[in-house]
């Protein structure tokens, strides 16, 4: 890269560029099997004839660019260009072998293109060439550094190119120059400037890396600054990390919170109410994708209606044909409740098959937003957190604001007192279970981003559930939410130090501890019941 | 000796017995069963459910073509659920009740573990066909995939080389059980021979079925910003590479940083995966389906064609990996031996095994070893390309010879290269 660079700095320096076609004798060793052959040939090429270079390198590194005989073709679908010209060839050659490229080759060719792209008319492209370009800045790329200072008006932009510069000043033979860039990149809160900086407060031998000591002390103060953020960030994303677990644990969780927490219905059968909605997901996709292509990226906005319906509906089968009749029976309930679970993976696997179905995100979930150099926070985990919280506050608003929700407090409370002043305390039970399946359903839905779609998903969330339910305390919801949030930030925590394997173990030991001494959860009721 | 005699004797009275009693019942339609004993449910399924389909596909193209020694043959299907003990349950079943003459089976490592000694006491015979982490050379079964020095120890090598990148420390990130552990033990001491010191080595499990790798890939991203040029050796294995692959490239880690290297991973993993931001990222193993050779491409029709044959999902978009040309060479080649033999006696199909060659997809005539049942294989490494297939960017020559023993490991230069047999 740091040669093609080079070279490129003296095309844009003269900035006389030649309009013609490329010469294919600089193309063809594009087509060559050796990696080294090819590295030189991009730079050649960049170099000759930058501009009519692009579309071909560009080619080249989406892997467009093709070969048939002598001659070299972009192929755009299934229209073919000829690489020397960039004129359509019609017809089409028939057979011709795409060009492969390796990291290496990709490596070279994104900084030849990103300094191409440095003078770009759109400011999305000069962003990540700057971007690009930091990773691999040294003092031969000083002079075109330069020039795009000189022409950037963008005030992002620019700072990410006096990053670059102090960078490739850090080689000069100047120590005030070095001074200035060392300062300068202690704004840095990116790793490999740390990495950068490292070997200047080093010995090599008896002599200094660094043969000024005020650029050295400098350097050293320049490397706390980076590593106090660097460690900020850490702890950012790690926290981040937990609340994620923790919101995805909450989705989990909160449905049982209402059917076993609130109602006191062991249900077993709660992980397949969550694989329940996880497969409506996947329903709405496939439907999406049969009738509305178009509308695809949208499915997931439609699937959580029809997940949390689909759910609630078999939540509100299981009431009506088993539980009802086993109230006050738990383990009844329990063993009714497995046996249901058994059933609904069997339906699951014999309706879409044993194995795991794809469910892919839709584009608006993919990727992250880098909050700094070190910390990327996904938009998958950042919705997902939202939802979470969307749902939490619409289950807080139907408890607590909506006549169900005081019907269904009153029953848990007293249910003969609740029945002897009207409460239909048989429909209210079957409402609330149907409420709690239906948020399970939810839950699926957004487990169907993250995690695998399968007849036996259920299975590795239905511990986690009633892990959740039990620390919080049953009975209450605020307890689900502090619980979930505490067991996901401690595992993620935990992982970071013992590794994954080890912290599953620690937190199931912590909670046995936890419950032996405080049965009642991290909060319990408090007040006069029937049963107490 | 006096036992495996006795067993012996007793599974063959059994074999007579049965081979009586079907006389008796349907002198015409004589079959020789076939044990497929992969699983088609739980986490593994993602992977092994292609190769009960190659099995099957493979036992139909003989059949058409006249079946073996005349008879035709008759796939017995079972289903071990991803559930190690279940796997012993099922082999002895197929063999004490179905009679199979021959399983092919086993993806993970510890499902083989867990049916050996049930193939050793009954005298069965076991086709396994994925790279393995090696440290075993049974006499009942023929080992179809790649040994370490044929898939692990060149990608290894090719990481380090300028082409790979010349990676300086290495994350050796796997599934928690016996293949990824015994790999990294190995991979750790080749490392440590080439210079490579403890501290640059960043070893990493999960469970089974493990789906948050947020916490992993944070730690890649800070151990890879400590300074040298850092690349990832994945053997993750089952459905955990999809939330893996997800998370990578949400975390926009890029190959060309650092490059993650799987052996578990192939054409059939991806295809639940966006792989647009994972292009670069690498895989290592003896064949690819974006192969250019006649073998491959008969092989790749023929699954295509099959795949929609039997209705089965996404057959559209149906895909051949490593495993499954693994599993039809084994099965071609078991149909040599027997025809060799001229039995399906498993002492005699084993004694005919050796040096049997077939004209496989990866486009060598491959060759089973006269001694230790592994196979010579050409080992490829291709980087992840956008539309989910690979691209080719080193190979080796030729085939290569297994080294079921890892020089690596300490002790192993007096193992046997052949297997403890009678």
């Amino acid at each position: 890269m740091r040669t093609i660079g080079l070279l490129l700095c003296g095309w844009l320096l003269s900035a006389a560029s030649v309009q013609a076609a490329i010469d294919p004798s600089l193309l063809k060793p594009l087509a060559s099997e050796d990696s080294d052959t090819k590295i030189m040939a991009i730079a050649a090429l960049a170099q000759a004839a930058p501009e009519e270079a692009l579309p071909v390198l560009k080619a080249l590194a989406d892997n467009a660019l093709a070969v048939s005989g002598e001659r070299l073709l972009i192929v755009d679908g299934e229209r073919v260009f000829d690489a020397a010209s960039n004129t359509e060839i019609k017809p089409a050659p028939a057979a011709h072998e795409t060009i492969g490229i390796n990291n290496r080759v990709r490596r070279e060719l994104s900084g030849a293109l990103a300094a191409l792209r440095l003078f770009s008319a759109d400011r999305e492209v000069r962003w990540q060439a700057a971007q690009e370009l930091t990773l691999s800045a040294d003092a031969k790329m000083l002079p075109l550094l330069d020039k795009a200072l000189a022409a950037e008006t963008d005030s992002e932009i620019r700072a990410r190119l006096q990053l670059a510069h102090a960078q490739a000043s850090l080689g000069s033979t100047d120590a005030g120059v070095r001074h200035v860039a060392v300062r300068a990149l202690g704004e840095s809160s990116d790793p490999n400037v740390r990495q950068l900086l490292m070997p200047l407060t080093e010995k090599r031998g008896d002599a200094w890396v660094e043969p000024d000591s005020a650029v050295r002390a400098a350097a050293g103060t320049s490397i706390r600054a980076i590593e106090q953020r660097l460690a900020w960030a850490d702890n950012l994303g790690r926290a981040f990390t937990g609340l994620s677990l923790g919101s995805i644990l909450l989705l989990a969780a909160l449905g049982l919170a209402i059917t076993y927490g609130v109602m006191g219905v062991i249900n077993m059968a709660h992980g397949e109410l969550l694989m329940v909605g996880a497969y409506s997901a996947w329903a709405m996709q496939s439907v999406f994708r049969a009738y509305l292509p178009s509308a695809l990226d949208w499915y997931l906005l439609a699937a959580i209606p029809v997940g949390f319906l689909a759910a609630a509906l078999v939540g509100v089968l299981m009431e009506r044909i088993v539980i009802r009749h086993l109230y006050g029976r738990p383990l009844e309930t329990l063993l009714a409740t497995w046996g249901i679970s058994l059933f609904l993976m069997q339906v699951a696997r014999t309706l879409f098959g044993a194995q795991n179905v794809e469910v892919a995100n839709p584009v608006w979930m993919a990727g992250g937003i880098e909050v700094l150099p070190n910390l990327m926070l996904p938009w998958n985990r950042i919705i997902i957190v939202a939802f979470s919280i969307a749902v939490l506050a619409a289950m807080w608003a139907i408890l607590n604001l909506s006549r169900l929700g005081m019907f269904v407090r009153a029953v848990t409370q007293n249910r003969p007192m609740a029945g002897c002043v009207g409460v239909p305390t048989g429909r209210v039970d079957t409402l609330a279970f149907g409420l709690g399946a239906g948020i399970a359903g939810l839950g699926g839905v957004a487990l169907s981003q993250i995690a695998n779609v399968g007849p036996d998903m259920g299975q590795g969330y239905i511990v986690d559930s009633f892990m959740v339910v039990v620390l919080g305390g049953v009975g209450q919801l605020a307890g689900a939410v502090w619980a979930a949030l505490g067991l996901g930030v401690f595992t993620k925590f935990l992982e970071g130090w013992t590794g994954a394997v080890v912290a599953k173990i620690v937190v199931l030991v912590f909670i046995i501890i936890f419950i032996q001494k405080r049965p009642q959860g991290l909060f319990a009721l408090k007040g006069r019941f029937v049963e107490s | 000796m006096v036992r495996r005699n006795f067993m012996k004797t007793l599974s063959a009275a059994a074999v007579t017995a049965a081979f009586g009693l079907t006389s008796f019942n349907a002198l015409a339609a004589e079959t020789i069963k076939v044990g497929v004993l992969h699983s088609l449910s739980g986490t593994m399924a993602i992977s092994e459910t292609a190769l009960k389909e190659t099995v099957l596909m493979a036992i139909d193209e003989i059949n058409s073509k006249g079946g073996v020694l005349g008879k035709k043959l008759e796939p017995v299907v079972v289903d071990p659920a991803s559930n190690w003990p279940l796997f012993a349950e099922k082999a002895r079943q197929l063999l004490s009740k179905d009679k199979v003459a021959v399983t092919f089976g086993c993806w993970t490592s510890v499902s083989r573990k867990s049916v050996l000694p049930v193939y050793k006491e009954l005298n069965g015979l076991l086709f396994y066909p994925v790279q393995y982490e090696g440290e075993e050379l049974e006499y009942n079964v023929f080992y179809t995939g790649a040994a370490p020095n044929q898939q692990a120890i060149p990608a290894v090598e090719y990481l380090m080389s300028k082409d790979g990148g010349e990676a300086k420390r290495f994350v050796l990130l796997g599934t928690d059980y016996v293949y990824p552990r015994t790999t990294n033990k190995i991979l750790r001491a080749f490392l440590k021979s080439k210079g490579v010191a403890d501290a640059d080595i960043m070893e990493e499990y999960t469970p089974f079925g493990h789906s948050d790798y947020q916490t992993i890939i944070a730690k890649i991203k800070k151990f890879s910003s400590e300074g040298k040029k850092t690349a990832v050796v994945s053997t993750i294995n089952g459905d955990s590479n999809v939330p893996f692959y997800k998370e990578l490239g949400n975390a926009g880690i890029k190959a060309t940083e650092v490059p993650v290297v799987a052996f578990s991973v192939g054409e059939e993993e991806l295809r639940g995966v966006d792989t647009k931001p994972l292009v670069g990222h690498l895989a290592s193993w003896n064949y690819f389906m974006s192969l250019k050779n006649v073998e491959n491409d008969k092989f790749t029709k023929l699954y295509r064609t099959w795949a929609v044959k039997q209705k089965l999902p996404n057959a559209d978009k149906a895909v051949t990996n490593d495993p499954m040309e693994a599993t039809y060479i084994g099965v071609y080649m078991w149909k040599q031996a027997v025809e060799k033999a001229k039995s399906t006696d498993v002492d005699k199909v084993i004694a005919a095994m050796a040096g049997q060659t077939f004209k496989a997809p990866s486009g060598f005539t491959i060759k089973m070893d006269e001694k230790n049942h592994h196979l010579h294989k050409p080992v490829f490494i291709g980087e992840i390309k956008a539309d989910g297939q690979f691209n080719v960017v080193w190979k080796t020559p030729g085939p290569v010879r297994a080294q079921p023993w890892s020089p690596y490991i300490p002790g192993n230069d007096k193992k046997k290269d052949t297997p403890e047999g009678k």
